[in-house]
């Protein structure tokens, strides 16, 4: 007979910026610790590239919760485009909140590429976060259900 | 006020200033009024009204209008005015063939507010400071008090004044203080899962005409996302209810930072959608959190989504501030 695992596994969307988070993430890795392998990395070449319309799209096909990561504020390699996306992503979050969105879904953090320790903390917590949230409902788009 | 304006769009039309009128005419009822433009004053004599039924925007005609050969003469009703100056702001119009007649404005009357005091088949409209009275095909003579009946974004007027204008007809009105946010403050007081039953409820009547986005004065792309095949919000009905919140979170977030909260998105919608509600969360976010900023004030001041500031607050703030958990 074959059991069927309830748990919830959740599904975390991440963009990385190239130039800080997607090397920290790197850095976790080669030095061994450890996060959740619910998190699925996209790399993106800074955090303004993410356009708002990515995060929409990634609750549409599936994921529960979706985090930016940038370099920190001031040293965006291509100099100000975090200040941008800060803001933009600002006015995105306080809307889905406004619609009923759970808050806690999206998150924006900054991690630069030497904090791989920061990376799998904030990791980490998002994921259980998320956990703690539960399935996203509120934004799912049903004909994208695979299971 | 309307035969002062014919008068003086037909003086402009024969000095050779303008060579042709954008304004308003009758459609099938009188209540149903359309945005049209006139090249001769035997035109304007039959077909140009101006009365409490003439609330659309002409300033997204202009857009059009003033690339064409020759002066147009537009009269802009102060909302106008700031959708007009922000068009300016952002390349969209050519001034210097739009020549502006700035008219006051009191308020316009919303026909559904009407309907729904039981008074249908008007075939006339009169207004006073305040009241209007309506003449029906039952030879009824109805009066009502013009608060009571008005769009919600007249209740709620931000400015009376016309903010760029080559002439004024009549008398320019002021900035007013308006209590437009306290219907954002509501909701925003509400937990998540009445906020959530509420837009549910809202959008799920939404039937992806898309008269919200063709009126908008601030939407003026050649191309647009939403006629974009590959973007998968492509002009069809909402599939289910991701796709209206995705459609509505989209046309707001466009037009963030750049809607000067004219109303026209909510008065065209024929699902009766109170639109202005997303538009004003974000104008009352950002000027929250950036500073005061209205779109179409004046031509020189960025607008907050493309600025920013070192010490600007971090989006976790959103999480933090009013609100249930």
């Amino acid at each position: 007979m074959q059991v069927e695992n309830k748990e919830f596994k959740p599904l975390i969307v991440a963009f990385c910026c190239n130039w800080c988070s997607y090397a920290g993430a790197d850095l976790a890795g080669t030095n061994r610790l450890n996060y959740p392998a619910d998190v699925k990395i996209i790399r993106v070449p800074c955090s303004c590239r993410v356009n708002p319309m990515f995060i929409l799209r990634a609750f549409q096909r599936g994921a529960d919760g979706v985090i930016i990561c940038g370099c920190h504020p001031g040293d965006c390699h291509y100099t100000t485009g975090n200040y941008y996306a800060r803001r933009r992503m600002t006015a995105l979050f306080s809307m889905l909140d406004y619609l009923g969105i759970e808050k806690g879904r999206t998150r924006v953090e900054w991690v630069s590429a030497a904090e791989g320790q920061r990376f799998a903390e904030t990791m980490n917590s998002f994921v259980s976060t998320i956990i703690s949230l539960g399935e996203n409902k509120r934004l799912e788009d049903l004909r994208c259900k695979t299971k | 006020m309307q035969d002062k304006m014919i008068a003086r769009a037909k003086e402009l039309l024969r000095d050779g200033a303008v060579n042709r009128v954008l304004g308003w005419k009758t459609g099938e009822f009188v209540y149903d009024i359309t945005p049209a433009v006139f090249t001769s004053a035997e035109e304007l004599d039959r077909d140009f009204v101006f009365d409490a039924f003439t609330a659309a925007n002409l300033s997204k005609y202009l857009v059009k209008e003033s690339k064409k050969e020759g002066k147009v003469l537009a009269f802009l009703k102060p909302c106008d005015s700031y959708s007009f100056q922000q068009l300016i702001k952002e390349h969209r119009v050519d001034r210097e063939n739009v020549y502006i007649v700035g008219i006051p404005c009191e308020g316009k009357v919303d026909i559904e507010a009407l309907k729904a005091r039981g008074i249908s088949g008007i075939t006339a409209i009169e207004e006073t400071a305040d009241a209007v009275t309506v003449k029906t095909v039952y030879d009824e003579d109805i009066t009502v008090a013009k608060q009571d009946v008005l769009f919600e974004r007249c209740v709620n007027c931000k400015s009376k004044k016309v903010v760029i204008c080559d002439e004024m007809l009549g008398e320019n009105g002021e900035i007013v203080d308006s209590d437009r946010f306290d219907a954002v403050a509501k909701l925003e007081a509400m937990t998540p899962d009445e906020r959530f039953a509420f837009w549910q409820n809202e959008l799920s009547r939404c039937i992806r005409c898309n008269a919200c986005r063709n009126v908008c004065p601030a939407c003026t792309c050649e191309k647009c996302v939403f006629d974009n095949v590959n973007s998968g919000v492509e002009h069809k009905v909402a599939a289910n209810s991701f796709e209206e919140s995705l459609f509505h979170i989209i046309r707001a977030y466009h037009v963030a930072g750049r809607c000067t909260d004219c109303g026209e998105c909510s008065r065209v919608c024929p699902q009766h959608i109170p639109l202005h509600l997303l538009n004003r969360k974000f104008i009352k976010d950002m000027n929250e959190l950036y500073g005061e900023y209205q779109a179409g004030a004046d031509t020189e001041t960025r607008p907050p989504l493309v600025n920013f500031s070192m010490d600007d607050c971090e989006p976790s703030i959103v999480y933090q501030r009013g609100g249930n958990a």
